[in-house]
């Protein structure tokens, strides 16, 4: 009985009722014959008349280390929120009923581990014991580990892996993680050069809650600082980015027909959740960035010829667009700027290069730091590594939020044009659309066969001009046609 | 005193219990209430006496026999008796604890004076508890109307809240001047003389004031009471520019909300403000030296309090450091604070905000007092006293005949116990053995919802109990229970009670909920006038009302002998 949990917290409940806490409740037996270090944290009983009791939120985290008397989990009982407190030093292995669930009095709610090695036992021991746990709301499982997708690998220009825009993956939960659209590096004075994040205590706490990383997110606050609705705008920016994504997944399920997508209940309505109620708010936020598009249509030969050259030495297609694109914004860096407050421009010092992937469920935007000063194979490689990290659910937070432009392809879904939703904090991203042999005219009057792609610029106006993107294009046209200076 | 304890207006003083405002009204007016007794209505004769005028002649010719006949006049504050003093009881300082002594003095017949130097009132009503209510007032009803949720659950529907800064600032204003003309009328409707100036104890029984030079008038007295107070403490390596960096003393005047203010130090006074400024729209991080948020408090309403006062707003805090260094905004730089580790003195980082707001406590204002005059040394700036208020000399003895009562004594800084040593001191000099149980004196932070507390905390009581070799209960009753306060949809709270269940005695209460700070008064007379809980179990409370809560925590107590009080004859109703 000594490695029941109980909280140190009397009831208060009326005094004809009253009854300190005791160990009377009929904990099943099973729980004294637990091998092990493990011990189960049951639901306590509050009052002499509370029967069942609902779990208001859990303090400490899976995995969390806890010492003797911590409060661990609040409780909230037919008359009152209480704390219940740890009796052990251990670490909190398993929570096995969530927050806003309820669980009769005596039936275990978490699983309390004394060692760190002893958490994968406890995770074990909740899997063969969880159906029968006398818990009416069962445990929820851990969740099931996400095959990755295959489409991703599919790496020809006409099949450049991604689908538009930043985005983040829907596996992830609001409170876990939820990257934030491009986010660039600029310095202000109260970053140190970005070594410190200088962010109000609320923006912290929002982020805290949808698991967003405040380093290199810049901040429209005084001094550059980081406000609440900056964070805001990033979590917004990374759920309209999968809304904008919803035509790739619409073609993500045309190939693949078995894919696993949720079954939705015809005819049902169904509320939005946090991140959905982001995407609602960030849309219509959208129409207030004046946006505009440009196209145009690159010939792809020499690149096609010197992707076929150096492909057996590892390097990617999205690697030679990235870097193409990062070279032209070398030239151009007013494509890589972006407006924050609607009054300045903010000038990246790093190009940082997101591009869009689906993963299962969703998609993400691994970014590719400094794709102007890191060379085609290291930076293939780097790509690779973010790939399988992305397909593993491993990204950092930085390694999926601090781009400052975007590219997004449709093309190997046989997309010839399109037009992405501007990410919010970004100043431009890029369609790219898929290469295809094109009937061409050329200037000395003959008529040719030539591979050739469309793309569509997406930017700021307040920040990007025509004229800035057309130079942009331009630049980025020349380099893709006359390729040479990617291996470099 | 702590800035954000409110005093009750009306002091201590038993006759005048009736309101200071009624006081006013009444010598405005024409008395309407004859409740007065006959000396009240004598002081409303003697005020056609132009009370300015006689101070002016005081001045030019203090020891001048017409002086007696002048005194003669204002009989109601009494004659000074034998022994040749120009007053029976000089007190400086006209705060809140020198106005609770000289109401009690003249009804005790002691011909009085105080010394105010600034302006009366002291801090309490000037900078401290009065208009941070009015503030508080103001932002707990803006944080009620922004909360869409709160509402909806009344049924009420709320478009758009906002607020008028200069309105908000001006009601704390206006309530200080309200408040600090009701005490100045009180006074003067006694007889109460209140000179203009510093004062300086020359030796016993004699001291000077004015400001200072040669146009200072000396006077005696019989028995003199040090009530001048306390200013913000700002800690070194702060410095304070009254925009940027602030203490209360600018907070209270609400020049501008920042959009994130650090407030350093997470007592009363920095947890106000952070109420405060988080209803108007700031950000607030709290800087706080030891490793606990709201030091002082009991552990546990503390841990309460933290869960509804701190972290559903947008407040973040750093413990365990030492603002070594801050410096305020200047050519668009932000206020840098430069944190350290409060025990290993390590760089732990800077903090940039908009504004910082130095809430580490206050110190007395002793300086110029001339206590060297007397031997006296004060200790930190505290003037050193027994449980008496009587002051003690470097040499450890007691300085006769003055007494040294509130912030200056460092007791217990809080309003009402400067006004209770005061009154205490009063029944001394008048020949009546008193000695004040602090003990017995509660206090309150007006946060939304309110903390409140008397007695000890619960390991404080644990420590004596373990020392002294008896047994301590504790015992609990939370606001959810309590039909009112779900009325009033405030179901988050908790009242706390420490005793002995040998005995059934008190040793502390604290309760974290609404209006826990009216709450507290049934407790702290139950401890001062030593009722013990079998007995105070039986009174009864009017439902619904909040005071269940108390009747509620005395009833669910488990004191081990039975109610002491005889049973009363049965009164027919």
């Amino acid at each position: 009985m000594s490695h029941l949990l109980q909280t140190t917290f009397v009831p208060a409940t009326s005094p004809s009722l009253r009854r300190p806490l005791t160990r009377t409740t009929h904990y099943p037996t099973r729980a004294l014959h637990i091998q092990s270090k493990i011990r189960e944290i049951f639901m306590p009983a509050l009052s002499s008349t509370m029967t069942e009791g609902k779990i208001v939120s859990w303090i400490k985290s899976e995995g969390e280390k806890l010492s003797k008397g911590d409060s661990v989990v609040v409780v909230e009982s037919d008359k009152a929120d209480m704390d219940v407190e740890s009796f052990y030093d251990g670490y909190l292995a398993a929570i096995m009923v969530d927050e806003g669930l309820s669980a009769p009095v005596g039936a275990p709610i978490a699983l309390l581990a004394e060692s760190e090695e002893e958490i994968a036992a406890a995770l074990a021991q909740i899997s063969s014991s969880s159906s029968a746990a006398p818990a009416p709301d069962p445990a929820p499982a851990p969740a099931p580990a996400t095959a990755p997708d295959s489409s991703t690998s599919n790496d020809g220009p006409g099949a450049i892996t991604g689908v538009s825009s930043a985005s983040v993956s829907e596996n992830f939960s609001s409170r876990s993680s939820v990257a934030n659209g491009a986010m660039g590096s600029s310095v202000h004075p109260a970053s140190e050069g970005g070594k410190r994040v200088v962010a109000s205590p609320y923006a912290k706490k929002l982020a805290k809650e949808f698991g967003l990383d405040l380093r290199g997110l810049v901040g429209s606050g005084p001094n550059g600082r980081v406000v609440a609705k900056d964070v805001e705008a990033a979590v917004a920016a990374a759920a309209a980015a999968k809304v904008s994504a919803s035509g790739a997944a619409l073609a993500s399920e045309i190939t693949k027909p078995s894919g696993g997508g949720t079954a939705v209940d015809l005819g049902s309505v169904v509320p939005f959740t946090t991140m959905q109620n982001a995407v609602s708010r960030n849309m219509v936020e959208s129409l207030s960035v004046p946006t505009f598009r440009v196209g145009y249509t690159i010939t792809t030969d020499a690149l096609d010829a010197l992707y076929k050259k150096i492909k057996s030495k590892g390097v990617t297609m999205t690697a030679m667009l990235a870097k193409a694109t990062a070279l032209a914004l070398v030239k151009h860096p007013i494509v890589n700027s972006s407006c924050r407050d609607g009054k300045s421009f903010t000038h990246n010092s790093n190009i940082n290069i997101a591009v869009a992937v689906a993963i299962d469920g969703g998609l993400i935007t691994p970014v590719l730091q400094d794709a102007d000063k890191i060379d085609i194979y290291s930076l293939s490689r780097k790509w690779k590594e973010l790939v399988d990290k992305a397909r593993a659910k491993q990204l950092q937070p930085h390694e999926y939020n601090t781009g400052t432009f975007t590219l997004s392809n449709l093309g190997m879904f046989g997309v010839d044009r399109f037009d992405a939703i501007l990410p919010p904090g970004t100043g431009a991203i890029m369609a790219v659309g898929a290469s295809q042999p094109t009937l061409v005219g050329t200037k000395d009057g003959r008529i040719g066969l030539k591979n050739q792609m469309q793309v569509n610029v997406t930017a700021d106006h307040r920040v990007i001009y025509g004229a800035d993107l057309a130079a942009f294009l331009q630049t980025l046209a020349k380099i893709i046609e006359d390729p040479k200076d990617l291996t470099l | 005193m702590q800035a954000s304890i409110s005093l009750s207006l009306s002091s201590s003083s038993p006759i005048t219990r009736s309101d200071c405002t009624a006081v006013a009204n009444a010598y405005l007016c024409t008395p309407r209430s004859l409740r007065f007794c006959g000396l009240r209505r004598e002081v409303f004769e003697s005020k056609s006496l132009n009370s300015f005028s006689v101070s002016t002649r005081l001045v030019s010719c203090p020891r001048d026999s017409s002086f007696k006949k002048v005194c003669a006049a204002l009989q109601s504050n009494g004659t000074p008796s034998k022994g040749g003093f120009d007053y029976d009881l000089v007190i400086i300082g006209a705060g809140v604890g020198g106005h609770g002594a000289a109401l009690h003095a003249v009804e005790k017949g002691l011909k009085t004076a105080i010394l105010e130097g600034d302006v009366v009132g002291g801090t309490c009503v000037n900078r401290g508890c009065v208009p941070s209510k009015a503030l508080l007032a103001a932002s707990g009803r803006m944080r009620e109307l922004q909360n869409e949720h709160h509402m909806k659950s009344f049924g009420l529907q709320v478009a758009a809240a906002g607020y008028d800064r200069q309105g908000v600032a001006d009601h704390a204003n206006n309530l200080a001047s309200k408040i600090r003309s009701n005490l100045t009328s009180s006074m003067k409707a006694l007889g109460v003389d209140i000179l203009t100036g510093t004062g300086t104890i020359l030796g016993p029984q004699k001291l000077k004031y004015g400001k200072g030079g040669s146009g200072d008038t000396v006077i005696t007295a019989k028995d003199i009471i040090i009530a001048t107070g306390s200013v913000p403490l700002v800690p070194k390596g702060i410095e304070v520019d009254g925009k940027s960096v602030i203490t209360s003393d600018h907070a209270l005047k609400l020049e501008f909300v920042p959009e994130w203010i650090a407030i350093v130090g997470s007592g009363y006074i920095g947890l106000e403000f952070s109420d405060v400024y988080t209803a108007l729209g700031s950000e607030v991080t709290f800087i706080e030296a030891l490793d606990q948020l709201m030091p002082g408090f009991d552990p546990e309403i503390g841990k309460l309090a933290q869960r509804v006062l701190i972290n559903p707003r947008k407040i973040d805090y750093h413990t365990g450091v030492f603002a070594s260094k801050i410096t305020p905004a200047k050519d668009g730089k932000p206020v840098i604070i430069e944190l350290i580790d409060a025990k290993t003195k390590e760089p732990k980082g800077t903090v940039e905000v908009d504004a910082a707001l130095i809430a580490t406590g206050r110190a007395p204002f002793t300086q110029g007092l001339g206590l060297e005059n007397i031997n006296v040394q004060t200790q930190r700036g505290f003037v050193p006293v027994d449980e008496r208020m009587r002051v003690i000399d470097a040499n450890g003895k007691l300085v006769p005949h003055l007494f040294c009562i509130g912030d200056a004594n460092g007791k217990m800084m809080l309003a009402h116990a400067a006004s209770a040593q005061g009154i205490s001191v009063v029944e001394q000099v008048s020949g009546k053995d008193h000695v004040l149980n602090h003990l017995s004196i509660p206090a309150a932070c007006f946060t939304h919802p309110e903390i409140s507390m008397v007695g000890l905390t619960e390991p404080q009581a644990r420590e004596k109990a373990e020392k002294e070799g008896f047994e301590v209960s504790i015992t609990k009753t939370s606001f959810k229970a309590n039909t009112k306060a779900l009325a009033e949809n405030e179901g988050e709270g908790l009242a706390k009670l420490i005793y002995r269940p040998d005995t059934g005695e008190i040793l502390g209460v604290h309760i974290f909920g609404l209006h826990a700070a009216d709450l507290i008064h049934e407790a702290s007379n139950a401890i001062a006038m030593g009722t013990h809980i079998q007995d105070i179990k039986y009174a009864v409370h009017a439902h619904p009302t909040l005071s269940e809560v108390l009747d509620e925590l005395f009833k669910s107590a488990k004191v081990k002998v039975n109610s002491s009080s005889p049973v009363v004859q049965p009164v027919a109703v």
